[in-house]
C-alpha cells in the first residue's frame, strides 16, 4: 500500500524558499502570482493494513516537525 | 572533567569540539556513537556537535534527534547535567524537544559562513558564567538553517525567563528577535548556532569561546 504524506509549513511561518520562487516567477514575467509555499511530498510503501494511528505516529515522531509544519496523509 | 561528544553519521564538527574540550580540560572526551544507549559513567558535559548529521535530510537534525543515544542525553539533561548543542547540535536539541522552537532555512536563503558579533544576554548560566551580561563576543557561524522560530508566547517566555543566552548583534539569518542561542528551563541545556569551539585560541582569530568551556569545567569539576 502506498501512502503520500504532504508536509507543509504552518500558515504564518515565513517560507523563504517560497518567497524566492514567488520572486523568480515575477522575474520571468508571470504576473499575478500572489504567493508560493514549498512543502515536501513523502511517499511510503507500507504493509497493507497499516493503521491510521501508526501512520500518525510516524508523522508526529519523525516526518513532520509539528512546531512549524502540518501534515496530511493520502492513501493511494 | 569527563566530557562526551555524540557522534552521528555525516557530522563534520565532532572533531572540532573534541579538540576544544581536550585543550581546555586536558582530557580527551569520550566519543559516543549514536547507536549507543548509555553515556559513559561520570560524564559532566555532553556535547552535541555541529555539522550536517544525516546530510540534513528530511530536516536539519531530525534523524539524529531520534537516534538511540538521545534518550540518554535527555536523561542527563533531566538530571541537570550540562548539554551543549552547537549548530546542527542546536537543531538536534530542538528536534528532540530538549529546547523549544525550531530552526528553519535562513531568511536570505544564503549559507552564512563568517565571524559574527554576538551579545551575551544571560551571564548566569553554566555556559556563560565567565562572560559579562551585555558583553560583545565574536564567534564563527556556518549554517544554512539557523533561522530560529517559535511562537510569540514562547519567545516572550524565553525572554522573560532570561533564557536567551546569545543574540546576534545584527540581523543574520532571519532569527526571531535575533536569537542566536537559547537555554532550557533548567539553564543546563544550551543550543546555539555560532561555534564557540572554533574560537579557543589566538590562532583561531580569538579565544572568546574558551571561556564557555572553562566556565563549564570549573563548575562541574576538572
Amino acid at each position: 500500500m502506498k501512502l503520500r504524506i504532504h508536509v507543509t509549513l504552518k500558515p504564518g511561518v515565513l517560507d523563504p524558499q517560497g518567497k524566492a520562487i514567488e520572486h523568480a516567477l515575477a522575474g520571468l514575467g508571470f504576473a499575478g502570482v500572489e504567493g508560493a509555499r514549498v512543502g515536501k511530498l513523502i511517499e511510503l510503501d507500507v504493509a497493507d493494513g497499516t493503521g491510521d494511528a501508526d501512520v500518525d505516529r510516524m508523522c508526529r515522531q519523525l516526518l513532520a516537525n509539528t512546531v512549524i509544519e502540518n501534515y496530511r496523509v493520502e492513501r493511494a | 572533567m569527563k566530557t562526551a561528544v555524540i557522534v552521528f553519521p555525516g557530522s563534520n564538527c565532532d572533531r572540532d569540539i573534541a579538540v576544544a574540550l581536550e585543550q581546555v580540560t586536558g582530557t580527551a572526551p569520550a566519543m559516543v556513537w549514536h547507536r549507543e544507549t548509555a553515556l559513559p559513567d561520570g560524564v559532566g558535559l555532553v556535547a552535541v556537535p555541529g555539522g550536517f548529521s544525516y546530510g540534513d535530510y528530511l530536516r536539519a537534525g531530525a534523524m539524529a534527534a531520534r537516534s538511540p543515544i538521545m534518550a540518554a542525553v535527555a536523561a542527563a539533561a533531566g538530571e541537570g547535567r550540562p548539554v551543549l548543542g552547537v549548530c546542527n547540535g542546536f537543531q538536534v536539541l530542538t528536534e528532540a524537544g530538549l529546547l523549544p522552537g525550531a530552526l528553519m532555512r535562513n531568511a536570505g536563503l544564503n549559507f552564512v559562513c563568517r565571524d559574527v558579533a554576538l551579545t551575551v544576554e544571560n551571564a548566569d548560566s553554566a555556559f556563560t558564567r565567565l562572560y559579562r551580561a551585555g558583553e560583545r563576543v565574536h564567534f564563527p557561524v556556518a549554517h544554512h538553517d539557523g533561522n530560529y522560530v517559535a511562537d510569540g508566547e514562547t519567545l516572550d517566555r524565553l525572554e522573560g525567563e532570561g533564557r536567551v543566552a546569545f543574540r546576534y548583534a545584527e540581523p543574520l539569518n532571519g532569527s526571531a528577535r535575533d536569537i542566536a542561542g537559547v537555554l532550557n528551563d533548567g539553564g543546563n541545556v544550551l543550543g546555539m548556532m555560532p561555534h564557540p569551539e572554533r574560537k579557543i585560541e589566538a590562532a583561531h582569530g580569538g579565544d572568546d569561546g574558551r571561556r564557555m568551556f572553562e566556565g563549564l569545567m570549573a563548575l562541574v569539576g576538572a
